[in-house]
């Protein structure tokens, strides 16, 4: 009893670690709420002026939910690098060293980063709005798209816990972040995968960017629907959200906090 | 002398092909301050992180407060206190946001951790500075911050893994008096260094440790005087920094060293000289000394002359 009234307490410390970190830093959480403002006046206005959506619709309309997708994506990046830092830094080794529960430093991390997430989507859903972005099937199923968010985000968290602490280098960590344009580009969530040759249209249609991103679109009821005899992750997009995140929930869960134990 | 806190029996940690440790023994009495001296790579940030719970040790075991420290971490962890080589407190939190974290970390109330981290800034003199982020700090206050955040929790075995490397001379100094001050407060060091002069200041014991293994151990006084004394001779002219050698040679039985362009350092057999028998040697080879002088070795030189030596 006390021993989990510890965990939990331990946790919420190092949530607390994390927001006192954005409020001394002001300038590194302005920037993550430029990130997503600035994605859309990119793709919205800039490259949007040249694409065509697929049956039709407002290209910006389109453009939202995959830049929901992105900035949920994101969260990988974030927890990697700031556990990579821990890690590198000795800040892990005094958190190891501390009579604390060992599983609360990943449980704080991603349950900050969930907070972190919500109000990047808060961001992100107002400058939506101002853009003419929608959602037209009403409040249930808009929390429902909000809900598969926030749950895959929050297992994508666990992804970066996990690769923190296998890169170990802040530099390594920070040096990996430029990967994250391609994997998300390489989706739905900017272009119709329609025009894809064989092999990336493959790769797009199972990256689990393009699950979220159709998922949002039909929830929150925004043009974009493939067309055709599409591959079973956009056939099914609620339920390959709920799979991807379960799956990544069961892998790096238990390899994150063994790493963590070890 | 039998009430050692911390006991270290044979321990091993290899790390793929490198044998970090190979077969290391400690003792620390409780309330001293045990000084850990090795060249690089010699293992004591192996041996420490072992100790303070980090890692486990391949073979060989060892207890911290009267507790193992792999099959009873959890307790030894709630008597430990550890600062490591680098400083590991937050960077983009305040000093007194770090401490406080810290403290609820190691189970105090949050009402007692506010407090312990006031008075922690408050003894080491960082108040001015507490609410301002870490990453602004200089290095001696960082690595002060460090050392204190391992105390919210008094420990009773501190471990301090090169708690000055980097310091300028008064940062140093500011480490020292506060780890005296912990000792006086019956808290046990065991710190590593590779700095002489720190474990002769402040080590009531010194290990030298190399490849992993205990190489010496004792009393600062008592290392040197494994060694034996030294004597040093200035000459006047440094022309005569050749024949003064020969006979010095002659007297001592070893070679001497050129310590600079006018002076000689020996090391004397375990008997010793006198003084005035050296004078009157280096007078009837003609040599003008400017000072002839007999003296302890320096840690230094004691750790040289260990060092050097092939282990096997
Ligand atoms: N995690 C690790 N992985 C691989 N090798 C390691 C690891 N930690 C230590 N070693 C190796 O073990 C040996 C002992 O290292 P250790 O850090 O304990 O030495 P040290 O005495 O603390 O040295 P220094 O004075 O440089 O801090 C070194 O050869 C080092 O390269
Ligand atoms: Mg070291």
């Amino acid at each position: 009893m006390t021993r989990l009234r510890w965990a939990l307490a331990d946790g919420l410390t190092l949530v607390g670690r994390e927001l006192g970190r954005l409020r001394h830093d002001p300038g590194e959480l302005v920037a993550a709420l430029m990130f997503p403002a600035v994605m859309v006046v990119l793709f919205g206005y800039v490259f949007g002026s040249a694409i065509q959506v697929p049956g039709g619709g407002d290209y910006r309309e389109y453009l939202m939910p995959g830049l929901f997708a992105m900035v949920t994506f994101s969260s990988v990046m974030g927890v990697m690098t700031r556990t990579a830092a821990d890690a590198s830094r000795g800040v892990m080794d005094r958190f190891r060293s501390l009579p604390m529960a060992r599983s609360a430093v990943p449980f704080g991390q991603t349950g900050a980063d969930l907070l972190v997430g919500l109000l990047m989507l808060a961001v992100m859903v107002a400058a939506g709005l101002l853009v003419g972005w929608r959602a037209h099937l009403g409040p249930g199923p808009a929390a429902q798209a909000v809900l598969l968010m926030v749950v895959l985000r929050y297992a994508l968290a666990w992804a970066g816990v996990y690769a923190g602490l296998a890169v170990r280098d802040d530099r390594v960590a920070d040096a990996l972040v430029p990967l994250f344009l391609p994997f998300t580009m390489v989706s739905n969530a900017f272009v119709p995968t329609g025009g894809m040759p064989g092999w990336l249209r493959f790769l797009a249609d199972w990256n689990p960017v393009s699950a979220l991103t159709a998922a949002a679109r039909e929830l929150f009821g925004n043009p974009g629907a493939p067309a055709g005899d599409p591959a079973w992750p956009l056939a099914h997009p609620v339920a390959a959200v709920l799979l991807w995140s379960a799956a990544l929930l069961a892998i790096f869960v238990p390899l994150s906090l063994r790493a963590h134990r070890r | 002398m039998t009430d050692a806190i911390v006991v270290a029996e044979g321990l091993r940690k290899s790390f793929g092909g490198v044998h970090a440790l190979r077969g290391l023994d400690l003792r620390v009495r409780r309330g001293t301050v045990c000084a850990v001296l090795g060249p690089n790579g010699a293992g004591k940030t192996t041996a420490v992180r072992v100790l303070a719970t980090l890692s486990a040790p391949d073979a060989g075991h060892a207890r911290v407060a009267g507790h193992d420290v792999v099959r009873q971490a959890g307790e030894v962890r709630a008597r430990i206190g550890l600062a490591g080589q680098y400083a590991a407190v937050d960077e983009k939190l305040t000093g007194r946001a770090n401490l406080r974290m810290f403290g609820r970390l190691s189970h105090l109330s949050r009402r007692e951790a506010h407090r312990r981290a006031d008075e922690l800034l408050d003894r080491f003199g960082l108040t001015e500075a507490a609410d301002r982020r870490v990453g602004g700090y200089s290095g001696g206050m960082r690595r002060r911050l460090d050392l204190i955040a391992s105390l919210v929790r008094r420990p009773e075995v501190l471990f301090l893994d090169e708690p000055t490397t980097g310091l300028d001379p008064r940062g140093r100094g500011e480490i020292w008096d506060a780890v005296r001050e912990l000792v006086a407060d019956g808290t046990t060091v065991l710190l590593t260094t590779q700095y002489l002069d720190e474990a002769d200041r402040l080590a009531d014991d010194v290990t030298v440790v190399d490849h992993g293994r205990v190489i010496a151990t004792g009393t600062p006084d008592e290392l040197k005087a494994t060694i034996g004394d030294r004597l040093d001779v200035v000459v006047e002219d440094p022309a005569a920094l050749r024949p003064a050698a020969a006979v010095l040679r002659g007297l001592a039985g070893t070679d001497p060293t050129t310590t600079g362009d006018d002076r000689l350092s020996v090391a004397l057999p375990g008997g010793g000289l006198r003084l005035a028998g050296v004078v009157r040697e280096l007078d009837r080879a003609g040599v003008a000394a400017a000072d002839v002088r007999l003296r302890r070795p320096t840690l230094d030189e004691v750790f040289l002359r260990l060092t050097e030596e092939p282990v096997r």
